[in-house]
């Protein structure tokens, strides 16, 4: 189908799909709505059926191609999903660079399109949603086969999600950039965006429940259960997080269901558990498929493995009130908060030590393969904010750091240092699988990516330590005649030479996912780059010698006085 | 009772002992007697399909 012929169609269901959302919602009657929502269910299907016809690279079928028999994987869109995590990685970290930047230099604030406020979204939204989220799309869709022993079910729909993921994210981010925000922490995007979303995300459930369901394997792999525990939570978070009331549905104003402190919650519900269900278990499940294939060894403990699974899922969902300590917040719901944070680290611990320990005795590996070093990196990063997290939720803790850039700080290193180093060694892990290399066109170029990652982020998490308990210590000053000490413009002064150094951090980060993507790259154009090995096998010839005793030797043939090998 | 105090009264003890009892199960179950082969072959399932991939 042409490009032209295949949009026009798409975009015409989709017209009618809203269309049809708005009926339901203004219907005077049940009955009525009921049929509005048959319609738009008709023209959901109409959309991916368009989608799935759609075939915007037919001269590429080499480069992309299509599997044609049930014998091979549908890697399709596996392959887009890792060129769109680098293509919306290096976009996010950019923005990242640069809000850093404006908050060290305030003139770059370029009003109104490209001011903190607006881009601050930009930000966040494409590093987790569009880097991190066509991380899990893709890697998920390939775990899933792999360990299912099957064809992905469903194509066309599962191109319908890809492609549909990536129109939300346009959507979202445009959005931000024109100022369309509902001001909710990570789900800033208007409700016919989320409306959008959900019929994205519902599909995604579908196809990958259904290729579960069509699996050879008996038992479902461990890094299955954890993206689906993503999925289902995500839906149900993102659906109760974004319930709201359009002032007109000829405009992108809405309101939310809830009000005050109960709305409040609601965010930090949602908030938290984007955190804990989207940055960790879906990402554990990239750990749990990628680091024992890479390792070559099964992992530590199966066992450990679902008790870290039960855990997440059954603590998780509490701890989403240490966002409001010494609010309106009832001061019960503060603590439980704060109890079932401070248990969740056990767990997160049990996880890190199950995937570091699956390197018990191949330990050498971390030495010679830099993928595999890349991978310890995250696991340890995981295990540092995992302990910061629970910590930092202590209301004592909390009263020093909370609305200061600590808070900052450890997002940062469990993003960069955990979600961000897991994904760029899968992504390693994958591409020369995917596109049937040899091996990267370069190893050593993913050694200067693990060198320049791992000095930003210790530039960027010790900056705003440092900053963080600066500010906490000024914001709280009392002079002896009972006044604050500091205005908030001193501790901005104060705080400017840490906001270089995060800058920095970030520009190191950056550079290298940007090594990453010309290895990438050149791995893509098929080229191998001639380069010392990253370890040679040491070997002395000269010594590799029995000691040869001076004295007569009952050995045949041995001379007496033999020199020593020495 | 109003029914925010029903629901209040049954989190803070049938549902929570119900939930806590449901995870400490689901916990234990991979320890079971005769479990440890199985998890051990779900371990290694994932090498099953070395030859095969693209």
């Amino acid at each position: 189908m042409q490009i032209e012929a295949a949009l026009g169609r798409a975009g015409l269901w989709f017209l009618l799909l809203l269309l049809s959302v708005a009926v339901a919602a203004t219907a005077k009657d049940a009955g009525f709505a009921a049929h509005a929502v048959i319609i738009g269910v008709i023209a959901f299907v109409m959309i991916w059926v368009t989608a799935g016809r759609f075939d915007p690279i037919a001269g590429g079928r080499t480069f992309f191609k299509m599997p044609d028999t049930p014998s091979v994987y549908d890697d399709e869109i596996v392959r887009w999903g890792v060129i769109a995590t680098m293509f919306w990685g290096v976009i996010g970290l950019l923005a990242g660079v640069f809000i850093a930047s404006q908050m060290a230099f305030p003139w770059l604030n370029v009003e109104p399109y490209l001011n903190f406020g607006r881009l601050r979204p930009l930000h966040t939204s494409a590093v987790i949603f569009a880097f991190g989220g066509n991380a899990l799309l893709a890697t998920s869709f390939y775990v899933v086969q792999r360990t299912c022993r099957t064809q992905l079910a469903l194509p066309s729909l599962a191109r319908f999600v890809f492609w549909g993921y990536q129109l939300f994210i346009v959507l979202a981010a445009t959005g931000y950039v024109l100022g369309v925000t509902q001001s909710r922490e990570y789900a800033e995007p208007e409700w016919y965006v989320d409306l959008w979303l959900t019929i994205v995300w519902v599909a995604y459930l579908v196809v990958f429940v259904a290729t579960l369901l069509r699996r050879n394997e008996p038992h479902i792999y461990v890094a299955n259960w954890f993206y689906l525990a993503f999925i289902v939570t995500i839906a149900m978070l993102h659906v109760v997080n974004n319930l709201a009331v359009p002032v007109s549905f000829l405009g992108s104003r809405s309101y939310s269901a809830f009000a005050g402190v109960q709305d409040a919650l609601t965010q930090w519900w949602y908030g938290h558990n984007a955190v804990g269900f989207f940055l960790t278990a879906g990402f554990l499940a990239m750990m749990y498929y990628f680091v024992p294939k890479q390792a070559e060894r099964p992992i530590y403990s199966y066992r450990l493995s679902i008790i870290h699974f039960w855990s997440l899922i059954f603590l998780y969902i509490w701890a989403g009130p240490h966002h409001l300590h010494y609010t309106a917040l009832p001061d019960w719901a503060q603590t439980l908060g704060m109890v079932f944070s401070v248990m969740l680290w056990m767990p997160s611990w049990g996880g890190m030590i199950n995937g570091l320990m699956t390197l018990n005795g191949a330990w050498d590996k971390v030495r010679t393969d830099p993928i595999i070093r890349m991978m310890v990196m995250a696991l340890a990063f995981y295990g540092m904010s995992t302990f910061e997290g629970p910590m930092l939720s202590i209301k004592s803790v909390n009263s020093l750091s909370h609305y200061t850039d600590w808070t900052i700080g450890h997002v940062h290193s469990g993003a960069l240092g955990w979600n961000g180093m897991i994904t760029f060694a899968c992504v390693y892990y994958l591409v020369p699988r995917l596109w049937n290399r040899e091996r990267m066109y370069s190893l050593r170029m993913i050694n200067w990516h693990f060198w320049l990652a791992t000095v930003g982020i210790v530039f960027y998490a010790a900056s705003m330590w440092v900053a963080g308990v600066t500010q906490g210590l000024m914001w709280r000053e009392y002079g002896p005649d009972g006044y604050l000490v500091n205005s908030f413009a001193d501790t901005v002064a104060a705080l400017h030479p840490m906001f270089i150094m995060r800058m920095t951090g970030g520009l190191l980060y950056l550079s290298g996912a940007l090594v990453m993507t010309y290895n990438i790259w050149m791995t893509l154009a098929g080229k191998v780059r001639n380069e010392a090995p990253m370890t040679e096998t040491p070997y002395d010839a000269e010594r590799d010698k029995p000691i040869v005793d001076s004295r007569p030797s009952a050995a045949p043939g041995t001379a007496p006085d033999a020199v020593p090998a020495e | 009772m109003t029914f925010y105090e029903e629901l209040r009264h049954f989190a803070d003890s049938i549902g929570l002992l119900a939930m806590l009892l449901i995870y400490l199960g689901l916990c234990l179950w991979p320890f079971r007697p005769g479990a440890k082969r199985r998890t051990n072959k779900a371990a290694n399932s994932i090498f099953k399909d070395e030859a095969d991939g693209q």
